[in-house]
C-alpha cells in the first residue's frame, strides 16, 4: 500500500470513530441539559405557584382576621357606644393589640355620614354616602375595599362591616396600614430579582411592587390570564424582560397576588450545570479525539509495519522462486550446451587427429586449418567457462539429513582452505566447544556454507590477518561465528549483503551468490544466518542452527 | 608412524579359525569384528563402517558367493577376500570375477593374509580418495568464490 | 600400455562416434552404444575392460540404473563416468557405487586418457589375479 493509501485509511478510521463517539455524547448532553433545564423551570413555577397560592392564603387569613375582628367589634359594641370617640378609641386599642395593621376606625351611620372616627387624619363629619364602597357596604353587609386614595390623599384599603341595631344599621370602618400590608404581600418575594404584589382584578397595583411599577398604576399583563385558583404563566415584565408570574386569587377573586422571577434566577444554576456540562464534554472530545488520533496511529503503523513485513517476506519468496527457476533453467540450459560443445570438442579433436596424418601435413592450408582449429578449441573453452560459472549454483537444494559432527566439518572446511588462506599470510584460528553433540543436518550443505564464509573472510582481509571460528552451544541452538579483522562492511552496503547477485569484488571475480546461498541454505535447515560489521574492526558472521538430535537407528 | 587400523570383518562359522584370527589380526593393531554367517555379515555392514571383509566360501546358509554378490550389490566400495578351502579354488576365481579382491586358501598362511589385506585396504583407500577428490571439487567448485 | 577395450554409452550419436573413432585412431579398441539397453545387451555378450558411461540420458535407463546393471553383468569391468556439472553429486553417488571416477563435460581426450589408463590399470591388476589364480588352480590338477 501506498503512503497516501494509509494515510487515507487513517483518516477515515479516525473520522468513523469521531462521529460515532461524538454524536451520542453530544445528543446525551443536549438532552440532558434540556431534561434539567425542564426540571428547573418545574420546580421554580411549582415553588413560586406555591409561594403564591400560600401567600394568597395568608393575605384571605389576614383579611378574614380583620375583618372578623372588625365584625366583632362591632357586634358587640352599640351604636352609641361606638360615636363616642372614647369608647371608640378603646375599641381601636383592643382591635389593634389583638389583629394590628390598623390604621384608624370610623363609625359612619346609614345616611354616610362619619360620626366617630379614631386616627391620625381628620375624617370626621365627611359624607360618604356618594362613595361607591357606602352602597356596597349597604347592600352586602361586609365590605373590603381595592386601594385608593381616598380623602387623604394616600393609597389604602378600607373593610368596612354594616350593624344592626334594631331597624337601625350603621357602619364600622376601618383602614388597613398599607405598608403592614404591603409588607406581608412583598415577603413572598423570592431571591434577588422576584417580586411580589397584589392587583386587583381591573389590573391595577394594590401594593407597592418592588421593581414594575408604583401603587394604583397598571398592571403590564391582563389578570384574564390568570384564570381560578393558582397559575403560573411567562411573560415579557414591564422592563422588557422574560418573567415568571404566579398568580393567585384571593380576597373573593377580587385580588390577584402575583409573584414574579426572572428565570435567570433559577437558571443561573443551570447555566452552572451547562458550563460543568460543556466543559465536561469538550474534555470527553479533545480525550476521545487524541486517543482515536493515537491509538488509530498505532493501529494503522502496526499495519503498515506488518504489510511492510509481509512485502519483504513475499520479495524474498519471489526472489527465492526466481532464483530456483533461475537455477533449473540454468541447468537445462547448460545440459542443452554442454552436449553440443562436447560434440564440437570431440570434432576438432578428430580433425586434429586427422590432421596429423601424413597426407594433410603436405597440404598449402595446413598451417590455415590447425589455426582455425586451434581458434575453435579456444572459443569452446570460453563456452565452456560461461556454462560451468552458470552451473555453479544450479544443484539440488532439498537439504538431505544425516548424522554431523559439526566440529569436525569445521575443521575439514578449514583444512581445505588452510592452503589458500597460509598463501596470505592468514591466520585461522578455531575455539570448538566440545560439548556439541551429533546432529541430524545436511553436512554437504554446511560445508558449502563455511567454505563460503571462511573464503569471503580470506577475501575480505585480503592479506595478513586472522580469523576466528567458534563453535558453542546455547540451549536448544547451536552457533558458529566467523570472525574476520578485516575491513568491515560499510553501512550502506550491510542490508545488500545477502541479496542474490550483489557483490563487492571485481566483475567476473564473484558472483555476488555466496552469501544469498549461505542465507538459504542455513534458512532451510532451521536456523539463521546474520552478521554484525564494524569498518576498521571487521565482520562477524554468525550462524545459528537448531539442535536436531538424529534418530537412533 | 602410527598405523591407521584396517577394520576388518571377519565371516566363518568355524568359530575356533575365526577366534584365532581374530586374537592374531587385534595383535597387528586392526579392528576386528566378527560374524558367523553371511545374513550376520550383512547385518554388520550395515551398521558398521568395514574396510575390509574376510569371507569363508563354505558356509550353512547363506553361502560365500550368495554373500560376495549381496556385498558388492550393496557395499561396492568394501573390498573381500575370500576363504577357500580344498577344491574350492574354482568358486575363488568366480568370486574374483565377481569382484572380490582375493583368495585365500585354506589354512590360510598368516603372512600372506595380511600382505593380501593391505592390497585390499588401499585398494578400498584409493577409491575413497578419488571420491573425497571429487567431493571436495565439487564443494570448491559450488562455493563458486575461489 | 596394453591394449584394452573400451565400451562409450552416450545418447549423442556424434559425440560416440567421434570418441570412438579417436580412441581407434590411437589404438585402443573402442564400441559406441547410444542407450544403458543397448550397453548391457553388448556387454553380456562381450568383455569390456573400462566403460565410459554418461550419467544423464534421456529416456530408458539412466547414468547409475545401468552402472548397477553393468555391476552385475561385469563387476570387475571399471567405469568412467562422464557427467555435466549439473549431475556431478550424481557421479559421486555413483563412485559409492563403484564406479571408478568421474570426467566431466565437455571432454578432452587428454584429461579422458589418464583416466582410461588408470581405470584399466585397475582392472588389469585384477585380472592378472585371477589369472594367477587360474593357473594355481591348474596347477593343482597336475
Amino acid at each position: 500500500m501506498k503512503s497516501s493509501a494509509y494515510a487515507n485509511l487513517q483518516r477515515k478510521i479516525i473520522t468513523v470513530t469521531l462521529l460515532v463517539s461524538f454524536a451520542p455524547l453530544i445528543i446525551l448532553g443536549v438532552t440532558m441539559y434540556y431534561q434539567v433545564a425542564l426540571m428547573c423551570k418545574d420546580k421554580t413555577e411549582e415553588h413560586i405557584k406555591y409561594r403564591a397560592r400560600a401567600q394568597a392564603q395568608a393575605i384571605d387569613l389576614f383579611l378574614k382576621e380583620r375583618t372578623a375582628i372588625l365584625s366583632a367589634m362591632a357586634d358587640t359594641h352599640s351604636f352609641n357606644d361606638m360615636i363616642d370617640e372614647k369608647n371608640l378609641s378603646r375599641v381601636f386599642e383592643v382591635m389593634n393589640l389583638r389583629a394590628g395593621a390598623f390604621v384608624d376606625l370610623g363609625v359612619i351611620d346609614s345616611a354616610g355620614q362619619h360620626l366617630a372616627y379614631v386616627g391620625p387624619y381628620d375624617l370626621s363629619g365627611l359624607n360618604y354616602y356618594q362613595e361607591s364602597w357606602f352602597g356596597e357596604v349597604m347592600s352586602k353587609g361586609v365590605y373590603i375595599s381595592d386601594v385608593y386614595m381616598g380623602f387623604r390623599q394616600l393609597p389604602h384599603f378600607i373593610i368596612a362591616v354594616r350593624c344592626w341595631e334594631g331597624q337601625r344599621s350603621w357602619i364600622l370602618r376601618a383602614t388597613i396600614d398599607p405598608n403592614i400590608f404591603g409588607a406581608i404581600v412583598l415577603s413572598a418575594q423570592i431571591g434577588k430579582t422576584g417580586d411580589a404584589y397584589l392587583v386587583n382584578k381591573a389590573g391595577i397595583y394594590q401594593t407597592h411592587p418592588r421593581f414594575s411599577g408604583k401603587i394604583l398604576t397598571e398592571f403590564n399583563l391582563d389578570t384574564k390570564m390568570f384564570r381560578g385558583g393558582t397559575t403560573v404563566i411567562e411573560a415579557r415584565g414591564s422592563l422588557g424582560n422574560r418573567l415568571l408570574y404566579a398568580g393567585s386569587w384571593s380576597n373573593n377573586n377580587k385580588w390577584l397576588l402575583v409573584i414574579s422571577q426572572e428565570p435567570a434566577e433559577y437558571m443561573r444554576r443551570l447555566f452552572a450545570l451547562r458550563n460543568t456540562e460543556i466543559a465536561i464534554i469538550i474534555f470527553g472530545i479533545f480525550a476521545i479525539i487524541m486517543t482515536t488520533i493515537f491509538t488509530t496511529r498505532l493501529a494503522v503503523n502496526h499495519l503498515r509495519d506488518s504489510d511492510a513485513k509481509m512485502n519483504e517476506l513475499n520479495a524474498q519468496l519471489i526472489q527465492s522462486d526466481k532464483l530456483a527457476a533461475l537455477g533449473k533453467m540454468a541447468t537445462g540450459v547448460a545440459h542443452e550446451i554442454n552436449n553440443p560443445l562436447n560434440i564440437i570438442i570431440q570434432k576438432t579433436g578428430w580433425m586434429e587427429d586427422l590432421l596429423a596424418e601424413e597426407e594433410f601435413q603436405n597440404s598449402e592450408n595446413y598451417g590455415e586449418y590447425k589455426k582455425s582449429i586451434e581458434k575453435i578449441e579456444y572459443h569452446v573453452e570460453r563456452a565452456r567457462k560461461v556454462v560451468h560459472n552458470m552451473l555453479g549454483y544450479a544443484r539440488k537444494m532439498e537439504p538431505h539429513l544425516e548424522d554431523v559432527d559439526l566440529n569436525r566439518t569445521i575443521n575439514r572446511t578449514i583444512d581445505m582452505l588452510e592452503n589458500y588462506a597460509r598463501d596470505n599470510n592468514i591466520d585461522i584460528q578455531t575455539d570448538l566447544s566440545p560439548d556439541i553433540p551429533i546432529i541430524a543436518s545436511d553436512e554437504a550443505q554446511l560445508q558449502q556454507v563455511f567454505m563460503n564464509l571462511i573464503s569471503n573472510s580470506i577475501d575480505a582481509i585480503g592479506k595478513d590477518g586472522l580469523i576466528q571460528v567458534k563453535s558453542y552451544r546455547i540451549k536448544e541452538n547451536i552457533t558458529v561465528s566467523i570472525t574476520d579483522d578485516g575491513p568491515g562492511i560499510p553501512r550502506d552496503q550491510q542490508k545488500k549483503v545477502f541479496d542474490p547477485f550483489f557483490t563487492t569484488k571485481q566483475t567476473g571475480k564473484g558472483t555476488g551468490l555466496g552469501l544469498w546461498i549461505c542465507y538459504s541454505i542455513i534458512e532451510k535447515l532451521g536456523g539463521s544466518l546474520s552478521f554484525r560489521s564494524k569498518v576498521g574492526e571487521g565482520t562477524t558472521f554468525t550462524i545459528s542452527i537448531p539442535l536436531i538430535v538424529p534418530e537412533k537407528k | 608412524m602410527i598405523k591407521i587400523p584396517t577394520r576388518v570383518l571377519l565371516v566363518d562359522d568355524e568359530k575356533d579359525f575365526v577366534e584365532m584370527l581374530s586374537l592374531r589380526l587385534k595383535e597387528m593393531g586392526e579392528k576386528v569384528t566378527l560374524a558367523y554367517n553371511g545374513q550376520e555379515c550383512l547385518e554388520i555392514l550395515e551398521k558398521e563402517n568395514i574396510d575390509v571383509v574376510i569371507l569363508d566360501i563354505k558356509m550353512p546358509g547363506m553361502d560365500g558367493i550368495e554373500t560376495l554378490t549381496e556385498i558388492k550389490k550393496r557395499f561396492p566400495i568394501v573390498e573381500v577376500i575370500m576363504l577357500t578351502g580344498h577344491g574350492t579354488t574354482e568358486t575363488a576365481v568366480e568370486g574374483m570375477k565377481l569382484g572380490a579382491f582375493d583368495y585365500l586358501m585354506k589354512p590360510a598362511d598368516f603372512d600372506d593374509l595380511t600382505v593380501k589385506m593391505e592390497g585390499a585396504r588401499k585398494r578400498k583407500d584409493e577409491q575413497e580418495e578419488r571420491i573425497r577428490k571429487a567431493e571436495a571439487t565439487f564443494l570448491l567448485r559450488k562455493s563458486g568464490n575461489i | 600400455m596394453e591394449f584394452f577395450n573400451v565400451l562409450v554409452v552416450d545418447d549423442e550419436e556424434d559425440f560416440v562416434e567421434t570418441l570412438v573413432n579417436r580412441l581407434n585412431k590411437r589404438k585402443v579398441p573402442a564400441t559406441g552404444v547410444l542407450s544403458g539397453e543397448e550397453a548391457i545387451e553388448l556387454m553380456k555378450e562381450r568383455e569390456f575392460d573400462v566403460v565410459i558411461l554418461d550419467v544423464k540420458m534421456p529416456g530408458g535407463m539412466d547414468g547409475i540404473e545401468t552402472l548397477r546393471e553393468i555391476k552385475k553383468v561385469q563387476p570387475l569391468a571399471e567405469v568412467l563416468l562422464l557427467t555435466g556439472h549439473a549431475s556431478v553429486e550424481t557421479s559421486i553417488e555413483g563412485m559409492k557405487l563403484g564406479a571408478f571416477d568421474y570426467v566431466l563435460k565437455p571432454i578432452k581426450l587428454e584429461d579422458l586418457f589418464p583416466k582410461l589408463a588408470e581405470a584399466f590399470e585397475r582392472k588389469d591388476a585384477h585380472d592378472s589375479k585371477i589369472r594367477g589364480a587360474k593357473i594355481k588352480k591348474l596347477l593343482r590338477y597336475w
